[in-house]
């Protein structure tokens, strides 16, 4: 398959994926903020720290209001990881693989597109989006996911789909938990009230992963939490169920058996699965679970750049000189 | 105003309910032009008395919901262009109308004769101007119109593309004159666009009004990318099996980059740029995932002077280093091959007649639209006394530009092309400003006509075939001529019929 065409393929998934998170740390935060008692400090400012644009959003807001937290993320073009511009880009790389996917799969990045650009219309009159437009905006990535499912063939250009899809969600995950444990563990003396509960529940809800985590565990508490969120190998946005589905498909496009590898970005991520196939999540903590995440972000973006190295940017090769001999004009 | 539309609403909704329609075509008027669907009467053409019931059936609250419905689709279906120069992330659909555009099939049997015939002997010529030359030896074309043509291309001197094919894909412009005949207008042989725009509008139409077709005996068309692939197919270097065919484009940017796509993808082909491809150990490869892996066959969207940057335009981007030496030593295959572009040179043009008796000694049975050459010195005084009754071209422009419609010209613009004549009569054709023919068009709650064109599309591998069908284009400017999709035009699905 052409380099450029999977490039395209994996930056579409990855941005849908992204674009899906942001609305989903919305929605949380305001369902969140519903339950919090009277004159108790609405957190908005963590959702700009789990994309890690603090300093672009302070070099164009006041102040991190709701308001402007949502608008940063929502619309704002000058921000590459607002839904508006996710969009956008993976509407211009599924423009750029259109004669590839599935007529359904465009129509769909289409719409999707064209209701968050009409979004984006509105809301330079004053429309504020709410839950509803947050939902769409999830229902319309799973909407994607699963036309990409459904119709495309699961051949080598569907897997670099998937490997974007998996590599941002890991990422995601990680960063929310990471936020998020970083702003509710110093509350000890919160601990036992209602609201730790219910925060440490948020947590949950933000990646979709209540109801999974309440059958698997039942009581909320905070590390079983980080052993659910990273370690579990069965739910989708775990970390651990990420990696190894992403090594599955990495390894389906190189026809490499699991557990070798014949390129970096098998090596990287190979190291990193069987990593979090044996630690437990005791080890974690006791490392220091910030410590930990860091790591693992900085690992799949090494993972990142190998997969880009291994098939998208293959090096130019020089004219041989005696095939230059002979232009005539 | 809200009461207002209030009541019409319901109005409109007791008369359908009543049955009693408001209908479309009531207070059309011809014009005195040719209408494609009305004889000069009033009265529906033979071929097109079914579609005017239907249309009639309909009433206008109807017709107007099936056009916004069309609209709608295209947007949804992402079926858009660029817009240059207006703010990012502008995009405009190109504007179609629902209400087809009959071709009938006894017309269509001498178009099609015509256009074979035509192509037929347009690949001769080129064929013969790269190699022995004998038109120019035996003086029915001027030598020097020949070299002084800035689509001829040196380097594509003695070139033997396989099969002897130059010009594989053809997107001939045709009108049609208030006499009732039709007029080539241009050939263009080099990468006419718009064909995807021709299925496409038929898909929407069946999306959106499929009742229309039912007896109508309509042509299909959607075998285009099945001819085109197996013509590319066949062009292939010898001795390779199962040849990979790319279509090359100049990018997304492009405004025919929707056609690009379109077309790869409808053929299962790559879609590829100048920069995933690469020359290597005298093979062009392309750039995979698996690492590089051999193109046999190019269809190029990308202009003659940017292909290759050894070879023609040294600036070029959107070519490929070395491609041109490939294709010389017989190890890739173009279409269309380079150079084709000088029988597109409209001085060339107004020879065609005498191009096509020379070498099939048979009359023309399209005619060329009259045209006057103005490095002949009587026929240029003729033109410069005459310009405000001529169409004066460039001979090397398209898309409706460096063009002066003498008729609807101010003073100021007929001295500036006096002096530009003047100072490059080669440069220069002239011919009489056509009364294009109409077609009805939906305005607002009625119909009004409208000037039109034809552009139906040819492939040439081992033998000819004509798309039944074509781009009909038509200016939707009132009383406009221009109909390019830069000056305002729009398009409407062709029908073809098969009886």
């Amino acid at each position: 398959m052409l380099s450029r065409l999977a490039d395209s393929l994996y930056w579409m998934s990855r941005y849908v994926e992204r674009a899906e998170n942001v609305a989903r740390f919305i929605d949380v935060n305001t369902w969140l903020s519903l339950d919090l008692p009277a004159g108790y400090q609405e957190q908005w400012s963590p959702l700009i720290s789990t994309t890690g644009d603090d300093a672009l959003f302070a070099k164009h807001y006041p102040d991190a209001s709701k308001r402007n937290v949502i608008r940063f993320l929502t619309f704002d073009t000058r921000n590459p990881n607002s839904i508006f511009s996710a969009i956008t880009a993976a509407r211009e790389n599924a423009r750029l693989a259109r004669q590839y996917i599935t007529l359904e799969t465009w129509e769909q990045i289409n719409r999707f597109y064209l209701a968050i650009q009409n979004g984006a219309r509105l809301a330079s009159r004053g429309f504020e989006p709410g839950q509803d437009f947050f939902s769409d905006v999830m229902n319309a990535s799973h909407l994607f996911l699963g036309t990409l499912y459904a119709t495309m063939s699961h051949n080598e250009g569907w897997h670099f789909c998937r490997l974007g899809r998996l590599i941002e969600r890991a990422d995601k995950t990680s960063r929310i938990l990471d936020t998020k444990y970083y702003l509710l563990l110093p509350s000890i003396d919160s601990i036992g009230t209602p609201y730790d509960d219910i925060m440490w529940a948020a947590v949950l809800r933000s990646t979709s992963a209540l109801e999974m985590y309440r059958k698997r565990f039942q009581q909320i508490s905070p590390d079983r939490i980080v052993e659910f969120l990273v370690l579990d190998r069965e739910f989708p946005r775990a970390i651990h169920y990420c990696v190894v589905s992403a090594e599955g498909s990495l390894h389906a496009i190189s026809g490499a058996p699991i557990r070798t590898f014949s390129n970096p970005a098998e090596q990287h991520l190979g190291r990193l699965c069987a990593e979090l196939n044996y630690i437990q999540v005791g080890e974690i903590i006791n490392r220091g679970l910030h410590e930990f995440l860091d790591d693992i972000q900085v690992r799949l973006n090494m993972v990142g750049d190998a997969i880009e190295n291994a098939f998208f940017a293959l090096q130019p090769v020089p004219v041989l000189p005696q095939y230059q001999a002979g232009s005539d004009a | 105003m809200g009461e207002y539309n209030r009541v019409l609403d319901e109005g409109v909704r007791e008369q359908v309910a009543r049955g009693a329609f408001f209908m479309p075509f009531d207070g059309y008027d011809t014009g005195g032009f040719y209408d494609e669907m009305f004889e000069a009467d009033g009265s529906p053409r033979a071929s097109a008395r079914l579609l005017f019931e239907r249309i009639s059936s309909v009433g206008d609250t109807e017709l107007r919901r099936y056009q916004q419905a069309a609209e709608q689709a295209l947007f949804r279906m992402g079926i858009t262009f660029n817009v240059y120069g207006d703010e990012a992330g502008t995009e405009k659909i190109f504007p179609f109308d629902i209400i087809p555009r009959i071709v009938p099939a006894e017309e269509w049997t001498q178009i099609d004769r015509g256009l074979r015939q035509r192509v037929h002997a347009l690949n001769l010529f080129i064929d013969d101007i790269y190699h022995d030359q004998k038109i120019l030896n035996d003086g029915v074309i001027p030598r020097y119109l020949i070299f002084s043509a800035k689509s001829f291309r040196k380097a594509c001197l003695g070139l033997k593309p396989p099969r002897g094919t130059w010009c594989h894909i053809t997107g001939t412009d045709l009108v049609r004159h208030n006499d009732g005949k039709y007029y080539i207008l241009e050939d263009n042989l080099r990468c006419p666009s718009g064909v995807s725009y021709v299925l496409e509008n038929r898909e929407i139409m069946k999306r959106t009004f499929p009742q229309i077709f039912d007896r109508s005996n309509v042509r299909p068309v959607g075998d285009y990318p099945s001819h085109l692939l197996r013509m590319l197919q066949k062009i292939a270097p010898a001795g390779i099996a199962d040849p990979t065919v790319a279509v090359l484009t100049p990018g997304i940017h492009n405004s025919a980059y929707f056609e690009h796509s379109f077309l790869a993808k409808f053929m299962g082909v790559e879609l590829v740029e100048g920069r995933d491809l690469v020359v290597m150990n005298g093979y062009v490869m392309m750039r995979t995932t698996k690492g590089f892996q051999r193109v046999d066959v190019i269809y190029r969207r990308v202009d003659d002077d940017f292909l290759d940057p050894l070879t023609f335009r040294a600036d070029s981007m959107l070519g490929v280093p070395g491609l041109m030496d490939v294709y010389r030593h017989g190890r890739v295959a173009l279409a269309n091959a380079p150079g084709t572009g000088i029988a597109d040179d409209k001085v060339i043009y107004a020879y065609v007649p005498e191009i096509i008796k020379y070498y099939l000694g048979d009359d023309a049975i399209l005619p060329n639209v009259p045209t006057h050459v103005c490095w002949d010195d009587a026929e240029r005084l003729h033109v410069i006394e005459n310009l405000d009754k001529f169409v004066v071209k460039a001979a090397n422009e398209s898309g409706g530009y460096g063009m002066l419609v003498g008729p609807q010209s101010t003073a100021e613009q007929r001295d500036n092309f006096k002096a530009a004549i003047t100072a490059h009569p080669r440069n220069y054709i002239a011919q009489p400003t056509l009364a294009l023919s109409r077609v009805p068009v939906i305005v607002d709650d009625h119909l009004e006509g409208r000037h039109v064109d034809l552009r139906p599309y040819i492939l040439y591998g081992e033998e000819i075939f004509v798309l039944p069908g074509g781009l009909t284009r038509v200016a939707l400017k009132k009383d406009s001529l221009v109909v390019n999709s830069s000056q305002g035009g729009g398009s409407k699905d062709t029908w073809v019929l098969s009886c």
